[in-house]
């Protein structure tokens, strides 16, 4: 608060418990966030020879060289169609589920929420193992038809496992805001003589639009950070994280200023795509919900259509988690599947890799600890303290959902190796990726709930004789409970599935359970990582349920 | 026990926007004074500044000897009432109410007796287990009184708290609140913009606008005798006619608009000529018989049970409301009439069209 403000600068001013808070938060901020980002830029504008120096040669030796300039066109392109394909069948998807009767809805609402929170990355070894050179499908189709399915690798692929990891944000969007479209409004537009598609096309469509670029933008923004699918399932086809990763681990030698060049670009280009999302939806439409939309039930060959459509998709979207599921209680020979089904996978994960699973648990509830703390102490000041402190930390929290992993991972590196603090190498800094990448799900999911709470019961507590630090913690933080469990179960679930920054980061000790999928991935264990992804994936469920079952509803309030 | 509240040409504003200028006012121990006013005249922001919750940017508020302006708002001992009520959502009605106890160094037998005595008195005994949403608007009230009251404050602060009650509920809460602000005898600060409530429940009225008290008194004076037109107008609806000063000797004779001559005896010395503006209140009109008055036509007529209602227009088309007791009638006019009209001059006031301030001699506006 501050007082007597014609007086002088800060005579009378009385220190309070949020300006303590704030300060800690920029200086956290600062460390993990601003600096970091500051020194990729610095970085990325001196080349190896010449340190100390200001110039562009490295941003010369990207446009000039064909193989780099792919490596743009060949994300900006996945991307592209990957999000065109999400719109399409997630709005699809909502429109269906909200206006007409769908048998076992729920079940279906509850699989697409799965499948949104699976990494990608086992999305992508998984459709590897079907659709694959060796894959089951590809072969059943070749001994059986003859027919040589088209190539899974590249291009193709990569589209296939975003579009189907990435959809349900776009159906969850889109189901979110067609459910506050009053149906009345439908009824004044058929009244007014639109039916049918034309009806939807003029009235609901412009309405929910700012909702659907919205998600459409963390759509692009996540398929251009991930590198996990492209890793796996790309091959040929380069994309900018895994081109940032090989610059950094190159075999001749690590170039840490032209990786963090091209990391430069990426954070433009994402810049660029949320600043673009902010523009165009800005319009946002208050709707009321006096009258939600009900399903009606559709008749003849629509019914079946409509049935056949949604059913589709979400087996396409569930089956690369069932198959894993499968194949973990494989037996396998080396790489090889061979037959009969045990725990033998089981068994030797546990022999190979406890470590981290015991990692992945240490990290996560380290970091979901800190998360909840400084995340809803965070999204009070950014709620309740209006002043130019409490906007920047508003952007700083916003500004990790524009950072790729794989650059976070990069940024932290370059700036701790070397100097002051160093913490290459250790359990920490991969914690301090975690919070500062999965805060903003708990400071969102706290605001909006802080938003909700009449600031006049706090101002009740402080009359009662209680000052600000006792009035958070008796009255504020109770209320917001539902909002922070919420907030960091979903945190929760995105931690324990993080690879992009932690594949940077890691090493033999600090192997997290993800990381650990992708090493054996690449060492062809099959079996051992189909295990260690089911682990995963139960993990993640049964995190998922308990979410369902605190906020009383099958749904992700996004 | 109770104290006074001083407020010295305190100022307060945001950023280059000054939302109180230069205001001073003195609060009695032990009365309830209430801060009346239309949405955005200040009243809240006062209460907000006496409560602590906002800055003051010059000028004091004491209560009793001390200056409070740096004593933070958990220090003030005051209790606070909000329009929202602001009852803690997690909280049982008992918890509410004991939560301010608490923090008071009080035995248990202390808090029992006076958790006891304070649900009994706002008649929440029965529902001390309840949580908020398991109560009617005007029980979340009573809690939200019961748990200001409970901690016995210097100051108790009230923000509009009967806006959000229905009629009847906030008829029947205005007894229990003066009752038990009387009993306690707690220096009380009401916020209001609804004129009938602060004529019931003050002991004094400041009537504020634009960031100023225009007039401060008890609420018969205010009522009676408006300090300028503004209150004359917020408090109950007044036809306002112009007039012309038209003789001055021991009492002043005004022609007004309307073509109407009255004799006012209690004004203040008036030049001939001086312009000045009339307000009467529709129940001091007199409905006369035919050619004692001036000649109206009945506009609109409406039978209202104890009085009657007409809106009546004079020649020169100014228009008036008035309002006549259904048991003293000798006659219902219907709409299209002639009626004759005199005036009431004991109580109606004049003002001065320039300055909008009352000529009623003797009348302070006690800012």
């Amino acid at each position: 608060m501050f007082k007597r403000k014609g007086r002088g600068f800060l005579q009378g001013y009385r220190i309070d418990f949020w300006d303590v808070i704030t300060l800690i938060s920029m200086i956290f901020f600062g460390l993990f966030l601003i600096y970091p980002v500051s020194r990729l830029v610095v970085n990325a504008f001196q080349t190896k020879g010449a340190i100390g120096e200001i110039s562009i040669g490295n941003f010369i030796k990207f446009f000039s060289k064909p193989y780099y300039r792919n490596a743009v066109l060949n994300s900006v392109k996945v991307t592209f169609f990957a999000t065109m394909l999400t719109i399409f069948i997630g709005v699809t998807l909502a429109y269906i589920t909200t206006n007409f009767k769908i048998k076992a809805v729920k079940v279906i609402n509850v699989l697409i929420i799965i499948s949104m929170f699976s990494p990608p990355f086992i999305g992508a070894y998984s459709w590897i193992l079907m659709l694959g050179r060796a894959g089951v499908i590809t072969v059943f189709f070749q001994n059986v038809f003859g027919i040589t399915l088209p190539t899974i690798y590249g291009f193709n692929g990569i589209l296939l496992v975003f579009t189907l990891n990435l959809f349900p944000y776009i159906y969850m969007y889109t189901k979110g805001a067609l459910k506050k479209v009053d149906k009345s409004l439908g009824e004044a537009a058929e009244s007014l003589g639109d039916h049918g598609i034309k009806k939807v096309i003029k009235v609901s469509l412009p309405l929910i639009t700012p909702t659907i670029l919205a998600g459409a933008a963390i759509v692009f923004l996540r398929a251009f950070a991930d590198y996990g699918t492209p890793r796996l399932i790309g091959e040929g086809y380069i994309v900018m994280p895994v081109l940032v990763y090989n610059e950094w681990l190159s075999e001749t030698g690590s170039n840490a200023f032209f990786a963090s060049a091209v990391a430069f670009i990426m954070m433009i280009i994402a810049v660029v795509v949320f600043l673009l999302q902010m523009h165009f939806s800005r319009k946002n439409y208050n709707m009321s919900m006096l009258n939600p939309p009900e399903p009606k039930k559709l008749k003849g060959i629509g019914n079946i259509l409509a049935h056949v459509f949604v059913y589709f998709v979400t087996t396409l979207s569930i089956l690369p988690t069932i198959y894993i599921t499968i194949i973990s209680f494989k037996n396998y020979k080396g790489s090889i599947m061979i037959d009969g089904y045990s725990l033998t996978n089981y068994v030797l994960v546990w022999a190979k890799a406890k470590s981290s699973i015991v990692n992945t648990f240490k990290f996560g509830i380290t970091a979901i600890i800190v998360i909840v703390l400084l995340g809803t102490m965070f999204a009070y000041v950014t709620v309740r303290k209006r002043n130019p402190f409490s906007r920047s930390l508003d952007a700083c929290v916003q500004l990790p959902y524009v950072i790729p992993g794989t650059i976070y991972g990069l940024m932290l590196l370059i700036s701790y190796n070397s100097g002051l603090i160093v913490l290459t190498g250790t359990a920490t800094i991969i914690i301090i990726a975690y919070i500062i990448r999965r805060m903003p799900y708990t400071v969102r999911s706290s605001a909006s709930i802080l938003r909700q709470i009449n600031p006049n019961i706090e101002e009740a507590s402080l009359s009662l004789g209680y000052s600000s630090l006792p009035t958070f913690f008796k009255v504020t933080m109770p209320v917001m409970i539902p909002g922070i469990v919420s907030g960091a179960i979903l945190s929760w679930i995105t931690v324990i599935q993080e690879l992009s920054s932690t594949l940077m980061l890691y090493t033999g000790k600090t192997s997290t359970m993800s990381t650990a999928i992708f090493q054996e991935v690449n060492r062809s264990s099959y079996g051992t990582a189909s295990a260690l992804a089911t682990i995963l994936k139960i993990v993640m469920i049964s995190s998922l349920l308990l979410f369902f079952k605190l906020t009383g509803n099958a749904d992700v309030d996004m | 026990m109770a104290v006074a509240i001083h407020i010295n040409h305190v100022k307060k504003q945001y950023d280059d926007n000054v939302v109180i200028h230069d205001l001073s006012t003195d609060i009695k121990p032990g009365e309830l004074f209430t801060l009346l006013g239309p949405s955005g005249c200040g009243k809240t922001t006062l209460l907000r500044m006496i409560a602590g919750f906002i800055s003051i940017e010059a000028g004091t508020i004491l209560f009793d000897e001390k200056v409070i302006n740096d004593v933070p708002v958990h220090k003030r001992n005051i209790g606070m009432v909000f329009q929202s009520y602001a009852i803690f959502p997690n909280m049982t009605v008992y918890r509410n109410v004991e939560y301010g106890l608490k923090n008071k160094k009080l035995s248990k037998e202390e808090i029992k007796k006076r958790m006891e005595e304070i649900l009994r008195i706002v008649q929440l005994t029965e529902y001390k287990d309840r949580y908020p949403n398991q109560l009617s608007g005007g029980q979340q009230q009573r809690v939200a009184l019961a748990r200001a009251f409970v901690v016995q404050p210097q100051v108790l602060l009230m923000d509009e708290p009967l806006s959000n009650l229905d009629a009847k509920l906030r008829l029947e809460m205005r007894a229990v609140i003066s009752g038990i602000q009387k009993k306690l005898g707690i220096t009380t600060v009401y916020v209001t913009h609804d004129q009938e409530e602060a004529l019931a429940m003050s002991d004094r009225i400041a009537v504020m606008n634009n960031g100023d008290i225009y007039q401060c008194d008890v609420p018969e004076r205010i009522y009676s005798r408006p300090y300028n037109t503004f209150v004359a107008n917020f408090i109950g609806s007044s036809s306002m006619i112009d007039g012309v000063v038209t003789s001055s000797n021991d009492v002043t004779g005004i022609r007004l608009a309307t073509g109407m001559e009255i004799v006012m005896q209690n004004v203040v010395p008036l030049e001939i000529g001086r312009k000045v503006i009339v307000s009467i209140r529709p129940e001091e009109f007199v409905i006369v018989p035919e050619g004692k008055g001036k000649k109206g036509v009945v506009k609109l007529k409406q039978f209202l049970g104890r009085n009657i209602k007409y809106e009546i227009q004079f020649e020169d088309g100014t228009e008036i409301e008035v309002c006549s007791d259904t048991n003293s009638t000798e006659r219902i006019y219907e709409s299209g009439e002639d009626i004759y009209i005199t005036v009431n001059t004991k109580r109606i006031n004049v003002f001065d069209s320039e300055s909008k301030r009352t000529l009623i001699e003797g009348v302070q506006s006690n800012v």
